[in-house]
């Protein structure tokens, strides 16, 4: 007979859920040169995510956290705060969500939603501190764009359906009712799903 | 220390039990065999009928042994959707009545059914999870076939009125069924009290084996086999009986003749300390469920600014096994639809853990557990951003 099996997650993230690195302690982000949340409790996750920058050389040299929410959304912003230091702001910036997942020994799949908040809030952390050292220039927004007209669906939108578990345009349309009414929308749909697919997934 | 604070999910087996399953394992002919060997284990599952009937105060041929709880309410829904004459005529009356909270062998059975024609209406419940009478009593008409309200609810451990409820449904000339499947063996269940036509009970949420339950079927309330293909269970259960489970089910039923009376006071104690004690050491706290009319055994705890899979993490690593209504452990995106029926926000559903005990639970295991507890959320809290300056609870501490 088996004993006590494993945990649903790898050691690396076993470690990070039982020792988090970069915990922000206290409440005060006064030190910190740019601040980032995203997320909300009533959804079972939020991230906070705070750097400190070298301004001459644009690099990250502190970064702290506090999460909300379940053992990979703990574990996946203890190891994003580590990836990130010592990196520029432009490296950091484009980390995404499965170079996370990746660095963590990898996430069961319907936990990988858990890890998108932390490169989110890290992004909206760079993007505070170009705006308050008055480089608005560079403030890269997350723009959605619409992609089904008739259901205002966004590349956002049909993103997320990815992470929570949509794998074929069915399935999709099933969670996000995208291309359900004049399906013009379909082959950009289409498109946007296996990209995401293999952003998030590797399939 | 490991302590076992989910005995809503399932129990060890009883020592008992245990002792008369291991002496089981030699029977193994078919009771429908009519040899010797068939006769002993006919006579053997014939014997624990008996007990089963006994304990729910029902006739021997009023019980059939099936595969899980699962089952046993899958079948009692799935009545509605056979036309036969034997059967309850799903033309006639072809709307069901169930509540918010019930299992999801429950909910999707009704969900599945309402795709094939059959009307669903489901009662609301109030903020301790109680269903209103009042409520039902609208829904009442003679469409109606048939009303299942659980008994005691797995979640929050709330236990509603079946008797009151029963005399309600058949003055409307519709059939009820309760799921007692976390009432029986806890709280005393005697099926001509309570009325019911339909009971589900399951064994190992009372120290039996998993793998077996039973179906309480009224003598002369119209039925239909989910199973088919076989004449075992008087032809309303196809396939070979499953021995040895229905042996340890009615030692375990047994068991609970004797233990039950002087176990729920003792519960009752060990629940208030683990109350007391849990809003005494962490605040921003809430208790879910009804605080009297429920399970003994049961504490649902919702606790602000923390996610549940993690306390549930935590604790594991501490030897402590709960379990959490939060979505993150279900693997779905919601969290649990009884506390979210019951009216508890989201954000305290994610933050809920179930404490459910048992016969082997102890005074120290309680004490344990709310020396770990404080500890653990006091540092889940230390990182979460709901008391962060600003953030939705940071006032509270």
């Amino acid at each position: 007979m088996l004993q006590a099996g494993e945990w649903a997650y790898s050691e690396t993230l076993k470690e990070h859920f039982m020792n988090p690195k970069n915990i922000l302690q206290g409440e005060n982000t006064d030190d910190f040169d740019g601040v980032g949340m995203e997320g909300n409790l009533q959804c079972g996750d939020q991230m906070m995510v705070v750097i400190k920058v070298d301004k001459e050389k644009d690099i990250i040299t502190d970064c702290q956290w506090k999460t909300y929410g379940c053992a990979s959304a703990i574990a996946s912003t203890s190891v994003l705060s580590e990836m990130v230091k010592g990196r520029t702001l432009d490296a950091a910036f484009h980390i995404s969500p499965k170079e996370v997942a990746l660095e963590l020994g990898g996430l069961p799949d319907h936990k990988i939603h858990c890890s998108v908040l932390g490169d989110k809030a890290l992004r909206a952390a760079i993007n505070n501190y170009y705006t308050r050292t008055g480089q608005e220039e560079k403030v890269k927004q997350e723009q959605a764009k619409v992609i089904c007209q008739c259901m205002n669906i966004t590349d956002h939108d049909i993103e997320d359906a990815v992470l929570e578990g949509a794998r074929t345009y069915f399935e999709l349309q099933e969670r996000t009712k995208c291309g359900t009414v004049c399906g013009q929308c379909k082959d950009e749909t289409e498109v946007l799903l296996a990209k995401f697919k293999h952003l998030h997934f590797g399939i | 220390m490991k302590v076992y604070f989910d005995h809503n999910a399932t129990t060890p087996l009883h020592p008992e039990v245990k002792r008369e399953m291991i002496a089981g394992m030699e029977m193994f002919g078919n009771p429908s065999s009519m040899h010797a060997y068939g006769r002993e284990a006919r006579a053997n599952v014939e014997h624990a009928r008996c007990q089963v009937a006994n304990f729910i105060g029902a006739k021997e041929s009023e019980i059939i042994f099936v595969g899980s709880g699962s089952e046993a309410n899958n079948t009692v829904l799935s009545l509605f959707v056979c036309s036969s004459s034997q059967c309850i005529p799903g033309s006639r009356r072809s709307t069901i009545i169930t509540t918010k909270i019930e299992h999801p062998c429950v909910l999707e059975t009704a969900e599945c059914l309402a795709h094939r024609g059959v009307k669903v209406k489901y009662l609301d419940v109030d903020r301790y999870g109680k269903i209103d009478l009042d409520q039902l009593a609208t829904l009442l008409n003679d469409k109606v076939g048939i009303v299942s309200v659980m008994m005691a609810n797995n979640e929050i451990g709330t236990l509603q009125d079946i008797e009151a409820i029963t005399k309600m449904v058949h003055e409307s000339g519709a059939y009820m069924h309760t799921d007692a499947v976390q009432a029986v063996g806890k709280v005393p269940v005697d099926v001509r009290e309570l009325g019911v036509d339909f009971l589900t009970i399951s064994a190992h949420k009372i120290y039996g084996p998993k793998g077996v339950g039973a179906l309480f079927v009224k003598q002369g309330t119209p039925y239909c086999p989910l199973i088919r293909g076989g004449h075992q269970e008087r032809g309303r259960r196809a396939g070979t009986e499953n021995t040895l489970g229905i042996l340890g089910m009615a030692r375990a039923v047994e068991m609970r003749m004797f233990e039950m009376p002087e176990e729920e006071e003792r519960l009752l104690a060990l629940k208030q300390v683990l109350r007391k004690g849990i809003e005494e050491k962490i605040d921003d706290i809430s208790i879910n469920g009804h605080p009297t009319d429920s399970l003994a055994s049961t504490l649902n705890v919702s606790f602000a600014g923390v996610e549940g899979e993690a306390i549930l993490l935590y604790l594991d690593l501490e030897g402590i096994a709960v379990s959490t209504g939060s979505a993150c452990a279900s693997g779905s995106l919601d969290p649990s639809h009884v506390l979210l029926a019951t009216g508890v926000d989201a954000e305290r559903a994610h933050g809920s853990i179930r404490f459910s005990m048992g016969r082997e639970t102890t005074m120290q295991e309680v004490e344990y557990l709310l020396e770990v507890l404080p500890r653990v959320i006091k540092q889940i809290r230390n990182m979460s951003t709901a008391y962060i300056k600003g953030g939705l609870h940071a006032a509270s501490r």
